[in-house]
């Protein structure tokens, strides 16, 4: 891409005397130089005046170049109304001077592009950029780079298109050939022109990949029907979506935009586009930074605590839960928004979790804080392990989100170990019970058990207990230790459930059977790594 | 065992038959209910043999064929209070109708009790029970309006008692 040349003078007349602002100007022929941009906008209306001022014979160079000489017409034809002066007799005209009264041209009061509607004018000014970074620094977050996102009034794309079928319409009537037709992005230009003041003020440097998101929202209400013939035009792009407030979106408008045909347009939309009233209005600056994933190991101590908070009608059934008592510390602490508690498999309310506790992840959304050092890592979860007794934390430790991939493999495939206390109806002898010891590999089939039949499908499920050593207490008590695949169901393998798991502790000793107690003693995954203490 | 976490309801004298009681046993979850027989049904008495449990309780209709999907059971037969879940025969020639009881899907009918029927008669409130039922969300909390409580059970059996 260059800079402007001869074959450019008919579009910057033409967009010129339309309200075009001077950055959109440039981007409409092409030029790809970011500095160019950069340089304040008033600077670049005078450049342009004096480019339209410039032709051939004029020797003073202008600071855009103007490289190419001037090329033979192949042919002209009558200009429609309102067309530039155009000579009959085969000369180059002269293009219409500064001076002609063309509002657009100069004055102190500049007038909103009637293409970016101000985007690429106010918008890209020291004012809006300390306006945004204010924004930032009272949000009050950690952050190393940022990505600025910004999002657009559909509008936009619509005067976009206007103002090239404008461009290509004059270029038609002049006999000129349209030379190029990738024309600058508006929110390219807009990145190349505010990053840099952004990167300054903030004191980082811009990152597409960034995990900080500055997001601003641009809309201009005073021309948000000016999508809606689109509707009428291409019906099958704009179906109502349920949640969505309105049918115009962007990407519906750019869809009906590529399908639209180009007199179909021309006739519904002036090109190119009227001068709007008003600038755009940004609506919200916000602030977002990337989760961040903690994971650990638990243990549960109680008896009588839930996994996640139970709520019936609104009305809270047990206090507290095992997510609330990990998960508040770190809310505190990272400063973030939500959370989001994930462990590999759980235990019931009444089971406690032992050994090197049961692995989870906690995410953490939109934190504030996202720096910590180990030494800081292993004082929070001495303060978790201080706040409560019910449960104690290990291993706790910032993570990645591909790494939770591990902790839920563990869930379906892994071992775990338990320990339950079984109660007899009829009594039992050591010698009755010693033969579970050399029971290997006991397929069960299960049903999906009664009492969480209500909210699961229907199924069978076949699972193994790999071992089990069993230690008699009395005539009606013994405690079992058995190791099992992931996902049995200890408790129906115990009672039986109506005789839907088969088969179970019952069956085996030929005695009605109940289960005291459960604990989990290992969770056999090797996720998150041991830390040293 | 099992029944720990249940709550029972029951039905006596179904369809005016004398001593043709039905238990309900009502999950603490509220949902999931199991249909079993009571302890003064005919067929829970000394003497009785079964001689035959068919599910298949008309001609367009076996609970055998009933199949559930998803979470919401969609598929599965829905039942009224009398509708029938099946009809089991005694050596003595005597037949009898177990009725659901309750509205609801039926989501499992007991199969174990076809390979082994003194399951039904040496277990009725556990291994031996005849179906399970999951009444409508909105319905949950009305089912047991039709339905008598252990103790008001206890009423009518002392009742039976005394008239005889």
């Amino acid at each position: 891409m260059s800079s402007l040349t001869e074959k450019d003078r008919p579009i910057v007349q033409l967009l010129l005397n339309a309200g075009t602002c001077p950055r959109c100007i440039l981007r409409f022929c092409c030029v790809g130089s970011q500095v160019l941009y950069r340089h304040p906008h008033q600077d670049l209306m005078k450049k342009l005046q004096e480019f339209l001022k410039n032709n051939q014979e004029k020797e003073s160079a202008v600071s855009l170049d103007v490289v190419d000489p001037p090329c033979k017409r192949i042919r002209f034809e009558h200009s429609e109304e309102g067309a530039d002066d155009l000579n009959h007799n085969g000369a180059i005209p002269q293009v219409p001077s500064a001076g002609d009264g063309n509002a657009a041209t100069e004055s102190s009061a500049v007038k909103v592009c009637n293409v970016c509607l101000g985007i690429l004018q106010e918008f890209c000014e020291a004012d809006f950029v300390k306006k945004v970074c204010q924004k930032v620094n009272s949000a009050d977050y950690q952050f190393t780079s940022f990505v600025f996102s910004v999002s657009l009034p559909p509008q936009l794309s619509v005067r976009e298109r206007a103002a090239w079928l404008g461009v290509k319409q004059e270029m038609r009537n002049l006999g000129l050939p349209l030379a190029k037709d990738d024309i600058v992005q508006l929110k390219e230009a807009y990145k190349w022109i505010i990053h840099p003041q952004l990167s300054e003020e903030l004191g980082v440097p811009a990152d597409g990949k960034s995990l900080f998101e500055v997001s601003v929202v641009f809309a201009h209400p005073e021309t948000d029907e000016e999508c809606h013939f689109l509707a009428t035009a291409c019906p099958d792009c704009f179906k109502p979506a349920k949640n969505k407030q309105s049918v115009f979106t962007r990407m519906a408008v750019i869809k009906a935009l590529e399908k639209i045909k180009e007199e179909e347009f021309l006739k519904h939309f002036q090109c190119p586009p009227s001068s709007p009233k008003n600038l755009c209005d940004a609506l919200e600056i916000q602030c977002n930074n990337g989760a961040v994933f903690v994971a650990g190991r638990y243990n549960k101590y109680s008896r009588n605590l839930p996994q996640t908070p139970w709520i019936i009608d609104g009305e809270r059934k047990l206090e507290s839960s095992v997510e609330e008592l990990i998960s508040e510390r770190l809310m505190a602490e990272f400063k973030a928004d939500s959370f989001n508690f994930s462990s590999s498999g759980r235990e019931d309310v009444d089971v406690r979790t032992l050994g090197n506790g049961r692995p989870f992840a906690i995410e953490l959304v939109n934190p504030r804080r996202i720096h910590f050092t180990a030494e800081e890592m292993k004082r929070l979860q001495q303060a978790i392990n201080d706040s409560s007794d019910k449960i104690q934390v290990r291993d706790l430790q910032l993570v990645t989100r591909e790494a939770i991939g591990r902790m839920k493999e563990g869930e379906e495939e892994k071992t775990k170990t338990y320990s339950a206390l079984i109660w007899t109806d009829k009594a039992i002898q050591r010698e009755d019970i010693a033969f579970l010891d050399d029971i290997k590999e006991l397929k069960l089939d299960q049903k999906t058990p009664l009492r969480v039949l209500h909210r699961r499908p229907l199924a069978v499920r076949c699972r193994l207990i790999h071992t089990m050593k069993s230690e008699y207490i009395d005539e009606h008590h013994f405690r079992l230790h058995l190791k099992t695949q992931a996902g049995t169901y200890i408790k129906e393998f115990v009672h039986g459930d109506f005789g839907r798991t088969k088969p179970n502790i019952g069956s085996l000793l030929n005695r009605t059977a109940d289960i005291l107690e459960l604990d989990v003693e290992s969770v056999d995954v090797d996720w998150p790594p041991t830390l040293a203490d | 065992g099992a029944e720990r976490y249940f709550t029972r309801w029951y039905k006596p004298d179904v369809k005016g038959r004398p001593c043709e009681d039905f238990c309900v046993l009502q999950h603490s979850n509220r949902r999931i209910c199991v249909i079993t027989l009571a302890e003064a049904h005919p067929l829970l008495q000394s003497g009785k043999t079964i001689k035959n449990i068919n599910y298949q309780i008309s001609a367009n209709c076996s609970r055998l064929q009933n199949k559930v999907s998803g979470k919401s059971k969609r598929g599965a037969q829905f039942l009224t209070e009398l509708a029938p879940l099946c009809r089991i025969s005694s050596s003595d020639g005597d037949e009898y109708t177990i009725y659901s009881c309750i509205r609801g899907r039926l989501i499992e009918v007991n199969e174990n009790i076809l390979s082994n029927p003194t399951l039904l008669q040496e277990k009725p409130s556990t291994e031996g029970y005849i179906a399970v039922v999951l009444p409508k969300f909105e319905e949950s909390k009305n089912i047991t309006q039709g339905l008598l409580t252990r103790k008001e059970y206890e009423e009518v059996l002392l009742k039976r008692c005394n008239s005889t």
